[in-house]
C-alpha cells in the first residue's frame, strides 16, 4: 500500500511538470503560428524514425553523459562548474593539435589525442579552480569567462594558424586524415569507442563518488565546506580534484566532437552540452544512475528539434526551450510539494 | 588630439553605455535587497527581441519598451516566487532561465532577424546642448540616455539618502534585524526584484531599439554577465556601478579604435577582452592579492586604496529568510 503510494507520488513529480513544460512550449508553438502536435510528430519522428536517428541521439548522449558525470564531481563538492562548456571546448583543441601534430597509426593516435583532450580539459577546469581558489571569484564568473576565452580560442585557431589551405571558413579546419577518425558502426555516425568511454565514465563516476573515501569528502565538503575545513579535510585540494576530473571528462567529451562526429575543428563545436549537461544535473542531482537515462531524453529531444528548421521553418531552439521549461516547472513543482507538506504538519 | 573627436568619444561612450547602466543599476537593486537575478543575459536577450518584434509590428516605441520591462519583470517574479515562496536555489533558477530564455528569443525572433525596425529618435536639450563641452557631452542624446543619467542619480539617492533606502540595506544586511523592526522583508523582495527585473528590461530594449538596432540571433550574448560582475565591480553603489560601466564603455571604444590601429592583433583577441577584463577586475576587487600590495605601501594611503577598491557584498546576497 505504501509503495504503491511512493510510486504515485514519484509518477506525479514528475508527469505533472512534464505536462506543464509541454503546455509551455505548445503555448509558444501557437503563438509562432505552428501546430504543437506536428511539431511533437516531428521531433519524434527526428530522434526515433530510424536506425540513423537512434544511433545519431546515442551521438549527442554520450558528450551530455560525460559532462554529467563530470559536474556530478563539482555539484556534490558545492561548485558551480559553470565553466564545464570550455572545457569541453579546449579538449576538441586538445585533440585536433594532436592530430595535427603526430603522423601515428589510428592504435596510437587515436588515443594519445583522446588523452590530449582529457589534459586540455582538466588544465582549463584548473585555471578555473586557481581564480576560484586563490583569486576568489566565484566560479560562475570564471567559468563563463574562461568558456567566451575558449571559443575566441577557438575562432582564432580556425580562421589563422589553423585555417584551411587556401581560405579560412567558417565550416572549421581541414578534415581530419582517416586514422584521426573513431571508428564507426557501418555507416552511422555512432562508434563502439565513444559508448565505450560513456560506460567507462557511468562505471567510474559511480564508484568514486558511492564507493569511496573521496566520495564522501566530497560529499562532505558539499554540504558544509566549513564544518569539512574543521574536521580537518583539505578543502583545496579536494575541489582541484573534483575540477579536475569535471574538466577531464568534459575534455574527453569535445575530443569525441572533434574525432568521432565533425572529423575537424569547428567553431561551436561543443553544440552547447556543457550547458545542457548543466540543466541534466539540476534535475537528477548528482544521482549518477538516474543522469544516463535523462541525458538521453535530452538527446533525443536536442536531436528532435533538428527536424523543425527542416520540415517546418521553425528554428531548433524549441527544443532548449522544452528541455529549460522542464527543470524549472520541475524544481518549482519539486518547491511547492514541500511547501504544501510543511503547511499540513 | 582634435576637441570635437574627444567630445564625440565621450558623447559615444555615454550613450552606448546606456542600456548596460540600466541593467546594472537594476540588478544593483535587486542584489541589495538579498536577492540575485542570474538570468541577466537571457533576460537582455527577450526583452531585446520582444521590445522589437512589439515595437515594429505596433509602430509604437512605447509600447516596446513597456512590454520589454513586463518580461524582464515576469522573469523576475519566476525568480522571486521560486526562491521565496518555493525555496529553491536563486542561482539554479537564475541560469535555468537564462537558457530558455535565450533560446526563447531565438525560437521567436526567427522572423525579425535583420528586418529593418524603428529607433529611438534624438532628443537635443534646446539651450543645454549650446554649452561649450558639456553640452554636446551630456545633453545631445535620446530619452534613454537621459533617463540613465536619472537613473543613476535616483538609484544613489534612493539607495544612502532615504529611509525605504535604508529599509532596503537592512534587508539585504540581516533580514531577521529588519524583520524585528517591523519591515516586510518578502515584501520588499518582491519589490525590488521586480522593479530591478523591469529596468533590465529596459536595457534589453535599450539595445534593440537605441544602440545595437535590430535583431539577430543572439544578439547581445554575454552582456549581461558583464553587468553581473560590473554590479560586484560596482560594489552594490549605483554611482559607481555606473563609474564601472562607463569605464567598461570606454575601454570598448579603445578596443576599437585600437583594432584599427594594430591589425596585427587577431580580431578574436577583441572580442574575448571584456571577458578577460572582467575576469581580472574581479580577482582585483574580490582577492588578497591586492591586500598583499597595498600593504608594502603607506598605510595611510594603503587603508585608503582599500576603501576605494575593495567591496562587500550585502551579508544576506542569495540566502533565504525564514520568517518573511
Amino acid at each position: 500500500m505504501r509503495m504503491e503510494k511512493v510510486l504515485a507520488n514519484r509518477l506525479l513529480q514528475l508527469l505533472l511538470p512534464f505536462s506543464l513544460a509541454l503546455l509551455f512550449t505548445s503555448l509558444v508553438l501557437l503563438w509562432a503560428g505552428a501546430s504543437p502536435i506536428e511539431a511533437y510528430g516531428n521531433m519524434l519522428r527526428g530522434a526515433f524514425g530510424s536506425r540513423e536517428k537512434w544511433a545519431d541521439v546515442l551521438v549527442a548522449w554520450v558528450p551530455l553523459v560525460l559532462c554529467g558525470m563530470g559536474l556530478a564531481f563539482t555539484f556534490t563538492a558545492g561548485l558551480w562548474n559553470i565553466g564545464i562548456e570550455g572545457q569541453m571546448i579546449l579538449g576538441a583543441i586538445g585533440a585536433t593539435w594532436v592530430v595535427r601534430l603526430l603522423q601515428l597509426p589510428s592504435y596510437l593516435l587515436l588515443p594519445a589525442s583522446i588523452l590530449s583532450s582529457l589534459l586540455a580539459g582538466a588544465l582549463w577546469s584548473l585555471v578555473a579552480g586557481i581564480l576560484r581558489i586563490y583569486g576568489k571569484v566565484h566560479e560562475i564568473f570564471a567559468g563563463l569567462g574562461l568558456n567566451f576565452l575558449a571559443i575566441g580560442l577557438t575562432n582564432y585557431l580556425i580562421f589563422g594558424p589553423w585555417k584551411q589551405p587556401g581560405t579560412a571558413t567558417m565550416s572549421g579546419t581541414e578534415v581530419f586524415p582517416s586514422q584521426a577518425q573513431l571508428p564507426n558502426f557501418g555507416g552511422l555516425a555512432l562508434g563502439p569507442v565513444e559508448i565505450g568511454i560513456a560506460g567507462m565514465a557511468i562505471g567510474l563516476t559511480a564508484i568514486l563518488l558511492r564507493g569511496t573515501l573521496f566520495g564522501l569528502k566530497l560529499n562532505a565538503i558539499g554540504r558544509n565546506r566549513h564544518a569539512a575545513f574543521l574536521m580537518g579535510l583539505r578543502i583545496d585540494r579536494n575541489l582541484f580534484t573534483a575540477l579536475a576530473l569535471a574538466g577531464g571528462m568534459a575534455g574527453i567529451a569535445g575530443g569525441i566532437q572533434a574525432l568521432g562526429l565533425f572529423h575537424r575543428l569547428i567553431p561551436s563545436i561543443s553544440s552547447g552540452y556543457g550547458y545542457l549537461a548543466i540543466l541534466v544535473v539540476l534535475l537528477t542531482g548528482s544521482r549518477v544512475l538516474w543522469i544516463a537515462p535523462v541525458a538521453f531524453f535530452f538527446a533525443a529531444v536536442i536531436k528532435g528539434s533538428l527536424q523543425l528548421p527542416i520540415e517546418m521553418h521553425l528554428d531548433s531552439s524549441l527544443g532548449g526551450v522544452l528541455q529549460g521549461a522542464l527543470v524549472l516547472s520541475v524544481m518549482l513543482f519539486r518547491g511547492l510539494q514541500s511547501r504544501m507538506l510543511k503547511e499540513k504538519e | 588630439m582634435d576637441w570635437n573627436i574627444g567630445i564625440r568619444i565621450l558623447s559615444s561612450i555615454l550613450s552606448e553605455s546606456a542600456p548596460l547602466v540600466f541593467a546594472v543599476i537594476g540588478e544593483t537593486l535587486t542584489e541589495k535587497a538579498g536577492v540575485i537575478n542570474l538570468s541577466l543575459d537571457g533576460s537582455i536577450l527577450l526583452s531585446a527581441m520582444i521590445a522589437f518584434a512589439v515595437a515594429s509590428l505596433s509602430g509604437s516605441l512605447a509600447a516596446g519598451f513597456l512590454c520589454a520591462m513586463a518580461v524582464g519583470g515576469l522573469i523576475a517574479l519566476i525568480v522571486v516566487v521560486g526562491s521565496i515562496e518555493l525555496r529553491q536555489d536563486q542561482v539554479s533558477i537564475g541560469f535555468i532561465l537564462t537558457l530558455v530564455t535565450t533560446d526563447l528569443s531565438s525560437f521567436l525572433g526567427n522572423p525579425f532577424v535583420r528586418v529593418p525596425g524603428p529607433a529611438v529618435p534624438p532628443l537635443p536639450i534646446p539651450y543645454l546642448k549650446e554649452i561649450p563641452v558639456l553640452g554636446p557631452v551630456l545633453f545631445n542624446h535620446n530619452i534613454v540616455t537621459y533617463g540613465s543619467f536619472v537613473l543613476i542619480g535616483l538609484g544613489w539617492f534612493w539607495l544612502f539618502r532615504t529611509r525605504p533606502g535604508l529599509e532596503v540595506q537592512a534587508v539585504g544586511e540581516h533580514p531577521a534585524a529588519a524583520f524585528a523592526r517591523g519591515m516586510d522583508v518578502r515584501r520588499l523582495r518582491y519589490a525590488y526584484t521586480l522593479v530591478g527585473g523591469a529596468l533590465v528590461g529596459i536595457a534589453g530594449a535599450g539595445y534593440s531599439l537605441n544602440v545595437k538596432l535590430g535583431w539577430s540571433y543572439q544578439h547581445t550574448l554575454g552582456i549581461g554577465w558583464i553587468a553581473l560582475a560590473i554590479v560586484i565591480f560596482g560594489g552594490w553603489n549605483p554611482l559607481r556601478a555606473a563609474m564601472g560601466t562607463f569605464l567598461f564603455g570606454a575601454l570598448q571604444s579603445m578596443a576599437g579604435l585600437f583594432q584599427g590601429i594594430l591589425p596585427g592583433v587577431p580580431m578574436q583577441a577583441f572580442q574575448v577582452a571584456p571577458f578577460m577584463l572582467m575576469i581580472v577586475v574581479l580577482v582585483l576587487v574580490s582577492s588578497d592579492l591586492l591586500d598583499r600590495f597595498l600593504g608594502l605601501l603607506p598605510e595611510a594611503v594603503g587603508r585608503s586604496l582599500r576603501g576605494v577598491i575593495q567591496v562587500t557584498p550585502p551579508s544576506a546576497l542569495g540566502k533565504p529568510f525564514e520568517r518573511g
